[in-house]
């Protein structure tokens, strides 16, 4: 089933164009990443898909309107903005009575279970506690929730390495199950890499690259190679290329290329899957850079 | 572990059972009430503080009660009432000008702070509508400040009373002209009265228009609430050299004199003062409770738009 759907969507802040017509799917049971650079619309798309914020076109969460129905669409919804948005004058107890009167999926059984895995007392207030126990606070309460989505958008920045792999680890043993969906946008992209079941590279307000992470393996591949090789593996067209210690990592996608595949790159090197980041480096590399190239390619 | 569990027995239980899709309107307010309430704990601290400090200073005077209270019974009905009543009239005053002064700041910050600390996107987060929220804050000055202002009020004037009659007893002076001029339980009928005409109905539309600025103003939302207001009256005077709309605003400010008629003399019942059906049917209450509606209305919609600040 389809979790959100989005057709067209835009957003224009003054002159800025913050969504360039998104078009976007998300299905039930998948950990989507959405990557891009700052100001690339990730938060606005987000923003949009929560109903914080009017835009043009189409979009459809859990088959409602956000804009206009937002307070419905929270009881099957939830999100992490960012660390800093719990109020700092809440008391624990406090943040745990009010969800649970507010909220009709919420477990506070639950939400107790995974505070007492941390140091977090029942009587502190937000703003005594450190950011990374407040993010501990914050995931405990939203995974606490029954909610068919949940939207994290940058929800580790600033936590240090520790807090970061624990909040992930905790999402994914003890939340995720195959009928929840998530959407996530981090910086971080190498820690979230295996958790991903699919990823979206958006930029400058549109998305330029949609691909499941399973499409993703089988698809990209790059290879090492020495420099008196480098002159060989251009010739077989790699979509991007960069150096490392004095050696040149060439990233080709199978898909455009024909006859190229992973046995034909083997004597150059070693072959391996690209990390997000490196992919995302090449795709946002090539339509920023080489756009005209790229055109006069499609074209040939 | 702590109260809080003692406080919520059920809770455990009920989390077996399939929780229901949709929480009423009413539990929806009452949490978001609660939630004001832990917010902004002035509400219910500076009235009690008030009424404290005058309890305080009450206690210090009623070293001189017997003397003036033996001067007090020489003179006439009407002086001695006044005479007797005046304390109690005092400290009904402090408080609901304590409330009054927490309204105004509390107004000014309801949809301004959740914006600045950023605490919005987590409200938005819930299934707590705009409409709910805005509902929820607005019923801080006309409704809770109101009932905690009567309360606290009565409570004040009951310990007052029992305080002045321990110390008459006790100095050997009736405490019967003390009890009959006081009749505590008709002004507490007319102090709520007072409170629901006054301060809820008739001050409506001043809360609705700094809810409204808080809503709207990216800072210094006190500025923005007073300057515009001052800036029609004084475009008004220059331009046309009359000063309706600063006439309106004491009007408003002044307090709906239609809720009350002024006594011709000594008012053998002061319940006759009221004058509910007269309040009722001025236009200036109406036009105020519909110019209240409309300044909520575009704070519930500003809500929906805002971002953080």
């Amino acid at each position: 089933m389809t979790v959100i759907e989005a057709r067209g969507l835009r957003k224009v802040f003054g002159t800025t164009i913050a969504l360039d017509g998104v078009d976007l799917r998300v299905e039930e049971g998948r950990i989507l990443g959405l990557i891009g650079p700052n100001g690339a619309g990730k938060t606005t798309a987000l923003n949009a898909i929560l109903g914080l914020t009017p835009y043009q076109g189409e979009l459809k969460v859990l088959g409602r309107d956000p804009w206009t129905e937002r307070d419905q669409l929270m009881r099957d919804v939830c999100f992490i903005a960012d660390v800093a948005v719990l109020p700092r004058w809440i008391r624990v107890w406090q943040l745990l009575d009010y969800v649970a009167g507010v909220h009709p999926r919420f477990d506070r059984r639950k939400a107790e279970g995974f505070l007492a895995k941390t140091t977090i007392g029942r009587n502190s207030r937000v703003r005594e506690l450190s950011k990374g126990m407040v993010a501990q606070l914050h995931l405990a309460v939203v995974m606490a929730i029954d909610a068919r989505l949940l939207v994290l958008d940058e929800p580790t920045l600033g936590l240090d390495i520790l807090y970061r792999k624990q909040f992930y680890d905790s999402l994914l043993n003890d939340y995720f199950d195959r009928s929840r969906t998530i959407i996530v946008t981090t910086h971080q992209v190498e820690e979230i890499q295996n958790v991903l079941t699919d990823v979206m590279f958006i930029n400058r307000g549109r998305i330029v690259f949609d691909c499941s992470m399973e499409e993703l393996e089988s698809r990209y591949l790059e290879v090492m190679v020495l420099p008196q090789q480098v002159a060989a593996v251009r010739a077989l067209k790699p979509m991007h290329e960069r150096q490392v210690l004095g050696r040149s990592i060439l990233l080709f996608d199978l898909m455009t290329l024909d006859k190229v595949g992973r046995q034909q790159l083997a004597p150059f090197g070693e072959v391996r899957t690209p990390s997000i980041s490196d992919l995302f480096v090449a795709v946002l590399g090539n339509k920023q850079g080489n756009q005209a190239g790229q055109q006069a390619q499609g074209a040939a | 572990m702590n109260t809080q569990s003692n406080a919520m027995p059920e809770s455990p239980l009920e989390s077996q059972v399939i929780a229901p899709a949709v929480i009423s309107a009413t539990r929806l307010m009452y949490w978001s009430v609660r939630r004001e309430l832990w917010e902004s704990r002035s509400i219910y601290i500076a009235p009690l503080a008030a009424a404290a400090v005058f309890l305080f200073g009450f206690l210090i005077s009623t070293i001189h009660l017997p003397a003036k209270m033996r001067a007090a019974l020489a003179l006439d009905p009407e002086k001695q009432h006044a005479a007797i009543a005046m304390p109690y009239d005092y400290v009904a005053g402090l408080i609901m000008g304590a409330a009054v002064i927490v309204a105004v700041f509390y107004c000014l910050d309801a949809l301004h702070g959740e914006r600045r600390d950023r605490s919005i996107l987590f409200w938005k987060s819930l299934p707590v509508s705009d409409l709910t929220t805005v509902l929820s804050k607005a019923s801080i000055p006309l409704v809770v400040l109101q009932l905690l202002s009567f309360a606290i009020i009565v409570a004040t004037q009951w310990i007052m009373l029992l305080l002045s009659s321990a110390v008459l007893l006790g100095s050997g002076v009736s405490v019967a002209a003390l009890w009959t001029q006081l009749s505590l339980f008709q002004t507490s009928v007319m102090l709520l009265y007072h409170l629901v005409t006054v301060h809820a109905l008739w001050y409506a539309p001043i809360y609705g228009w700094l809810l409204l600025v808080s809503g709207w103003a990216r800072r210094a939302a006190f500025l923005w609430a007073v300057l515009p207001v001052a800036a029609i009256c004084v475009v008004e005077k220059i331009a046309f050299n009359t000063s309706h709309f600063a006439t309106m605003l004491g009007g408003r400010l002044a307090g709906g004199a239609e809720a009350v008629a002024v006594p011709g003399g000594f008012p053998i019942d002061p319940m006759m003062q009221l004058t509910p059906g007269k309040f009722l049917s001025s236009p200036g209450l109406w036009i105020g409770l519909v110019v209240f509606a409309a300044f909520l209305a575009a704070a519930v919609r500003l809500r929906r738009y805002r971002e953080p600040i």
